[in-house]
């Protein structure tokens, strides 16, 4: 796919990867070689039926090959550009070498749908309570909706979206993409209720008497912390704050937004998953020098081969198998310690463990440090609830069902920093099993 | 019937500080002393943590000091006007026990927090000593509703034009000779809470509600953390009321001195 050139996009936040043309999209779709039992299908997590609409593009029928997708998934856009399609659907392309990029497909007819508006949907008697807006909710809350279930979704900010709101920058998923397809699932008839903060307005008892069934999908929103010296010294932020200040509040546009953020002259990114990538590539748009800090190597990397390769082509430095120890300064950061790292054997996660060198210790310099090792659950609405929590995690069964066998949770919530598909993919099975549920205790 | 998050009253309370009623009653149902809102007031504009003032069935009052751009916007708000966004109640509420001698010590806009907080102490039968500070009497406001309430009630202005001519803290401590306080209680600007926090350490438990800069305000973020008792903690979600002689006042005023550019900036912008 073109993208926009590395020079000149690291000064804008325009989207970096620019779709495909209907010309390149035809050809690509017909590499297609329709396989009678389509292995590309098991490898997505929501069950598209990927041959049926690669061949509708083939087929110059847009409109249909979107009607397709959404049978399935009721945000291809945002898929189409975030989905780790390399580990999924495009694996298992039996074009080994050179798969069909499943994902452009999805983009194309996502970007190229005319008609947002879904049809009149007849209502039943029962109502479903989704927490939080992130991918699992919306799915989840998309699919109700089409069952005739009269869904409200709550949201405690005063955006809709979660982490593809405030997590994912606006040059990887533009806000215009989540708005439209937000606009469409509440054209489905899901009624939404923003700045709502379920557990301080109404607990989840409160819900249960207003609702028939409850669906959690809070995500994993409480940022963790190096736990070092000077972590707190301003200009220290969690990828979280940083991130939410850039994409929620829109601080890269002074214009538009008085919400501030610092610019760092030379920034530290510490962490090695997709926000991390996010996070140094927004630093870089903010006229940042930008170096990344990861106690691994490239191979243990978790973030998408396609973002890390973006992120070096925008002259991002990485720094491996080094961990930071202490950030150093009194008023204000002046550089971050590190000690160098050497893998040992596979731990139980399978990947290696880094060990610390002895004596390596070494400085870089710096003024803006930025952390991105991962976040946890955010314990807000689950303070006063009654609900089976591991390691602060909802414990659910195989049906997604929590210890009150009215309220289902997924997403991050039940397990912690996946992925938007696999948590679209936990909205759905939630859906479909709440429908179960209340169809048998009817 | 209004509309949710019409203003419903708005008053000037004294310099640079003014006081909106808000139709919002789903918080309203909620809210207790202590806590706080997050409040945007349009596209583009800042969220900002302001404490709940007052509160009944259907409204909150919210109390503004007018210090930079965002906040000089919403003091700028008339009767009528919607508030675009309000999210709350936040933060753990204020504990109050029965039957207690408290001190309550406000400076400036702290008496917005420390006036729901008295009359919860004065319902559960307390005997409520209330000292109010500010750099001068133009500053003073609410001094009939604390009149009210209050058991005893000092005024400290730093110039003398009203009341006690000084610091609250010399107040305090003259109240503190002769009163067996069980707790002090201290909502104000950083240098003045840090200032209660040493005249009572080791004498009176002390509780001080922490103002940070916040970005979600529902522990998200990260933004408003500070060290308590050496430990990491959120204003947001594990406050704003923390042990005064555990925080650390000196990390704070440093994190929340972040932006200060960054602010008159925007100030000289003035988006409109």
């Amino acid at each position: 796919m073109k993208a926009q050139d590395p020079k000149e996009r690291i000064t804008n936040f325009n989207e970096v990867n620019l779709g495909y043309s209907e010309e390149e999209a035809i050809k690509e779709a017909s590499r297609c070689l329709n396989c009678k039992v389509p292995s590309c299908v098991k490898g997505c997590p929501v069950s598209i039926n990927i041959p049926a609409f690669i061949r509708q593009i083939r087929e110059q029928n847009v409109q249909q090959a979107i009607k397709t997708i959404k049978e399935s998934n009721n945000l291809p856009g945002v898929c189409g550009r975030v989905c780790p399609q390399e580990e999924q659907c495009e694996k298992n392309c039996i074009l080994k070498k050179n798969p069909i990029r499943i994902g452009y497909l999805e983009r194309f007819a996502a970007d190229n749908e005319t008609a947002i508006k879904a049809k009149k949907i007849a209502r039943n008697n029962k109502r479903v309570a989704v927490v939080g807006s992130g991918p699992a909710s919306l799915t989840a809350a998309a699919d109700l909706a089409v069952m005739g279930y009269n869904v409200t979704l709550f949201e405690a900010l005063h955006k809709t979206g979660g982490v593809l709101r405030y997590g994912i920058p606006e040059f990887r998923l533009p806000k215009s993409i989540v708005d439209k397809e937000i606009e469409y699932i509440e054209s489905l008839g899901v009624e939404i209720s923003k700045n709502f903060v379920i557990g301080n307005i109404l607990s989840l008892e409160d819900l249960k008497k207003d609702f028939n069934a409850i669906f959690i999908g809070v995500g994993a929103g409480l940022p963790y912390f190096l736990n070092i010296e000077g972590e707190n010294l301003p200009g220290v932020y969690s990828a979280n704050e940083f991130l939410t200040r850039v994409n929620l509040m829109a601080a890269y546009d002074e214009t538009k937004s008085e919400t501030p953020i610092k610019k760092g002259k030379k920034t530290v990114v510490v962490g090695g998953g997709n926000v991390a990538i996010d996070a140094a590539r927004v630093a870089k748009r903010l006229g940042s020098d930008v170096t990344i800090v990861y106690r691994r190597s490239f191979e243990e990397m978790p973030a998408r081969k396609e973002e890390i390769e973006h992120a070096k082509e925008e002259g991002i430095n990485f720094m491996l198998l080094t961990n930071p120890t202490k950030i150093l300064g009194t008023n204000s950061i002046e550089g971050i310690e590190c000690v160098k790292m050497a893998l040992a054997e596979p731990d139980a996660s399978g990947r290696r463990r880094p060990m610390q060198e002895n004596g390596s210790e070494f400085v870089i310099a710096c003024d803006q440090v930025i952390v991105a090792i991962g976040q946890g659950p955010n314990p807000l609405l689950l303070k006063d609830s009654n609900l089976k929590v591991e390691k602060e995690y909802l414990v659910v069964n195989e049906m997604l069902q929590t210890s009150d066998k009215l309220v289902f949770a997924g997403g991050d919530i039940i397990g912690g920093n996946t992925t938007v598909i696999k948590a679209m993919a936990d909205g759905k099975t939630a859906a479909k099993n709440i429908n179960a549920f209340l169809t048998q205790i009817q | 019937m209004p509309k949710l998050n019409e203003i419903l009253e708005k008053q000037e309370l004294a310099e640079g500080i003014v006081s909106l009623k808000v139709y919002a009653p789903d918080i309203a149902g909620k809210a207790k002393p202590g806590n706080f809102l997050i409040v945007r007031i349009g596209e583009g504009r800042e969220r900002i943590p302001l404490t709940v003032a007052e509160y009944d069935n259907n409204t909150v009052t919210i109390v503004i000091q007018v210090i930079g751009n965002s906040t000089k916007e919403i003091a700028s708000l008339k009767k009528g006007d919607i508030i675009l966004d309000i999210a709350g109640p936040l933060g753990i509420p204020s504990h109050i026990e029965e039957k207690k001698t408290v001190c309550l010590v406000a400076g400036g806009s702290g008496c917005a927090e420390i006036y729901p907080i008295a009359k919860s102490f004065k319902e559960k039968h307390g005997k409520v000593i209330i000292i109010v500070g500010a750099r001068s009497k133009n500053l003073l406001f609410w001094e009939d509703k604390f009149e009210k309430i209050a058991d005893e009630f000092i005024i400290c202005t730093n110039d003398g034009s009203k009341g006690m001519k000084g610091f609250v803290t010399t107040a305090l401590e003259e109240v503190m000779k002769r009163e067996k306080l069980d707790e002090v209680i201290a909502v104000g600007p950083l240098p003045m809470m840090s200032a209660v926090a040493n005249l009572t350490r080791s004498k009176v438990k002390t509780k001080v509600s922490m103002n940070a800069i916040m970005v979600d305000g529902i522990g998200m973020c990260g933004c408003c953390r500070i060290t308590v008792g050496g430990k990491v903690r959120f204003v947001c979600v594990d406050g704003p009321e923390f042990d005064a002689h555990e925080v650390n006042f000196d990390e704070l005023s440093k994190r929340n001195s972040l932006y200060k550019e960054e602010e008159s900036h925007v100030c000289r912008l003035s988006l409109k």
